[in-house]
């Protein structure tokens, strides 16, 4: 198909419409306005729809009614937005329908600013919405990535029947990349047979709800969601490592800021330094493995985020105390710099605690 | 000798007993709603949508696939299931607090798009799965037990009309209020349900019928007296009538 130069945002609506997705529901805010648009210009294309929400509670409840009917459907949104959609987001947990959400995350807390941030971390990875659960959540850092993973999101959310996150942040949603998609082809649409269509062969009626009003009935249902997110916790947990078979140090950062650490990991090679790079691609499930890997032969890891230090507490929990773990994050919107992150670098192989 | 049917029970409905108060009449919309589904034929290509409150529940009552939608998101969730299956049927089921108060931008929105829709709104003044609090349709001087010495409108602030306001938008098609307090008003209430899914099956629009009912154990009042404190109290403050009947179609 050959190189096309793309908006982050961009990417991400073309990337659904590839997988198949020809439901959008959704609600302007900045910095991911973009996606809404172009869905709202290229739905209509592939014999989809798109349809302007009146609020963010709004757009993922209607996810939620299409989800139901079995198609493949999504919304995106930013931070404050994303808040909304907790609510329903929980809901279409609990009645266990796939659907995609996008965050591109700016900084907060509260209105915050428009700026790209990572600080969404604990509300995507640990629920967000009421009760116990988990939503897999995937996090590209190159927009060539994106195709890949939203791709992936939507078969992981059909598989396991549950609503997935693709995270990026401000940066990703408003950068330009040359980017190549796969050749089109047309999808015929999966039957679902839990589906509410209007009752079709069997005669039974369908039902899609999350309410257990007995308690023993409703830890079973629990116990069975805790089931598929082991499962998922087992099958999906994705990762990059990038020069950690003979790192003293390693790097860990996600999304925007694990670009920006590769350089300074680039550098600090070129400067002799042993240091490598775990990048998670999925948040939850955590990629433990590589860091079980290295936490006994390694002196020390630092994760980098722009945030106040929210993924480092999974970091914490992989490496189980053995090795010390330090971190390096600017909030608020702030982008750490390359230079920044290779002064952390010096000091940690320093023997400095950052 | 053989016996002639002269009765039965509906296909629109489950065999499971329902969960609803004595007295409430609850039992007698979950019946007019499921009667008008079988004698249109369009059971097995309805899909409805429950809410939250007394009626969260009523997926188990009708006959035809059902969703359980979050408190006052019926008409978004109905929304999405009608935009991808715009040949089917489509109807919610909500409580007055359900769709009056915190659902009240769900219920406005979907009627201002023309959702080709059929809402059933359920309007006994009172929020009853709860335990009998405010509702946004509580008339002034109404104890409840988040107004225990009667609302107050200075304080409280004053009931909402559903069927008046969303009536003032070009999308809706179709309004009308309704009553369950006699079987004349029941016989004016099937009509009027008939009419909104008809009014759907044309595509129309958005269609409702918003039905006085009755809460007994919360208005502190036996099932007779409720009746009477329907069309005594109720009725006055929400006259009866059509509010809407655009069959043109022009809100879409």
């Amino acid at each position: 198909m050959g190189k096309v130069l793309m908006k982050g945002n961009e990417v991400i609506a073309e990337a659904a419409v590839h997988a198949g997705c020809k439901y959008f529901f959704g609600y302007p805010i900045t910095p991911q306005s973009e996606l809404v648009a172009y869905m709202a210009r290229r739905l209509p294309e592939v014999g989809g729809l798109f349809l302007q929400a009146e609020s963010e509670v709004a757009a993922i409840n209607m996810v939620y009614g299409a989800a139901g009917t079995g198609v493949r459907v999504m919304t995106s949104s930013s931070s404050p937005g994303f808040s909304l959609k907790q609510e329903g987001i929980s809901y279409l947990v609990g009645a266990e329908l796939p659907a995609l959400i996008v965050n591109v995350v700016r900084g907060g807390p509260g209105l915050g600013n428009i700026q790209p941030a990572q600080s969404d971390y604990f509300q995507v990875t640990k629920g967000g919405g009421h009760g116990d659960y988990h939503t897999p959540v995937l996090a590209p850092s190159t927009l060539q990535e994106i195709i890949d993973l939203t791709e992936a999101a939507f078969d992981i959310a059909d598989r396991y029947r549950t609503p997935v996150i693709l995270l990026g942040d401000g940066m990703l949603g408003q950068m330009m990349e040359p980017v190549e998609f796969k050749e089109w082809k047309e999808r015929e649409p999966e039957q679902k047979e839990w589906a509410t269509t209007g009752i079709r062969g069997d005669g039974k009626p369908r039902i899609i709800s999350s309410l257990e009003l007995n308690a023993d009935a409703l830890e079973k249902r629990n116990e069975l969601l805790q089931k598929k997110f082991a499962l998922i916790k087992q099958n999906e947990a994705r990762y990059e490592t990038f020069e950690i078979d003979d790192a003293e140090y390693i790097v860990t950062a996600y999304g925007t800021a694990a670009r920006i650490a590769l350089n300074a990991i680039n550098k600090a090679r070129k400067d002799g330094l042993k240091i490598g790079m775990i990048r998670p691609i999925t948040l939850w499930p955590f990629p433990e493995q590589p860091f079980i890997e290295t936490r006994d032969r390694v002196k020390g890891y630092l994760s980098v985020e722009m945030s106040a230090g929210q993924m480092v507490e999974d970091v914490r929990l992989a490496v189980e105390g053995r090795t010390q773990v330090s971190f390096f994050g600017r909030t608020g919107g702030v982008v750490p710099t390359q230079e920044e992150i290779f002064d952390q670098i010096v000091k940690l192989a320093g023997g400095v605690e950052v | 000798m053989t016996m002639k049917t002269v009765f039965e029970k509906t296909t629109g409905l489950t065999a499971n007993q329902t969960h609803y108060c004595p007295g409430c009449t609850h039992g007698i919309i979950h019946r007019m709603v499921g009667e008008v589904l079988e004698e249109m034929g369009i059971l097995e290509d309805t899909v409805g949508v429950a809410s939250v409150g007394c009626s969260v529940l009523s997926y188990e009552y009708f006959n035809c696939d059902m969703t359980q939608a979050a408190h006052g998101r019926a008409p978004a969730v109905a929304t999405g299931i009608k935009r991808v299956l715009p040949d089917r049927f489509v109807f919610t089921y909500q409580g007055d607090g359900d769709l009056a108060s915190i659902g009240i931008a769900e219920a406005v929105h979907a009627a201002a798009r023309g959702e080709n829709i059929t809402v059933i709104f359920v309007n006994n003044a009172i929020y009853g799965m709860t335990g009998g609090q405010m509702a946004p349709t509580t008339l002034v001087g109404q104890k409840t037990a988040t107004t225990p010495f009667g609302r107050d409108g200075s304080i409280q602030g004053l009931p909402i009309r559903v069927s008046e306001m969303l009536s003032t938008l070009d999308g809706t098609a179709y309004i009308e209020r309704v009553s369950t307090h006699d079987v004349p008003n029941i016989i004016k209430a099937k009509k009027a349900i008939r009419k909104a899914f008809e009014t759907q099956k044309q595509g129309l629009g958005f269609s409702m019928v918003e039905v006085l009912s009755s809460c007994p154990t919360n208005w502190g009042l036996d099932p007779n007296e409720s009746l009477d404190w329907i069309k005594d109290n109720m009725v006055p403050a929400y006259p009866l009538g059509v509010y809407k009947n655009s069959q043109k179609g022009d809100g879409r």
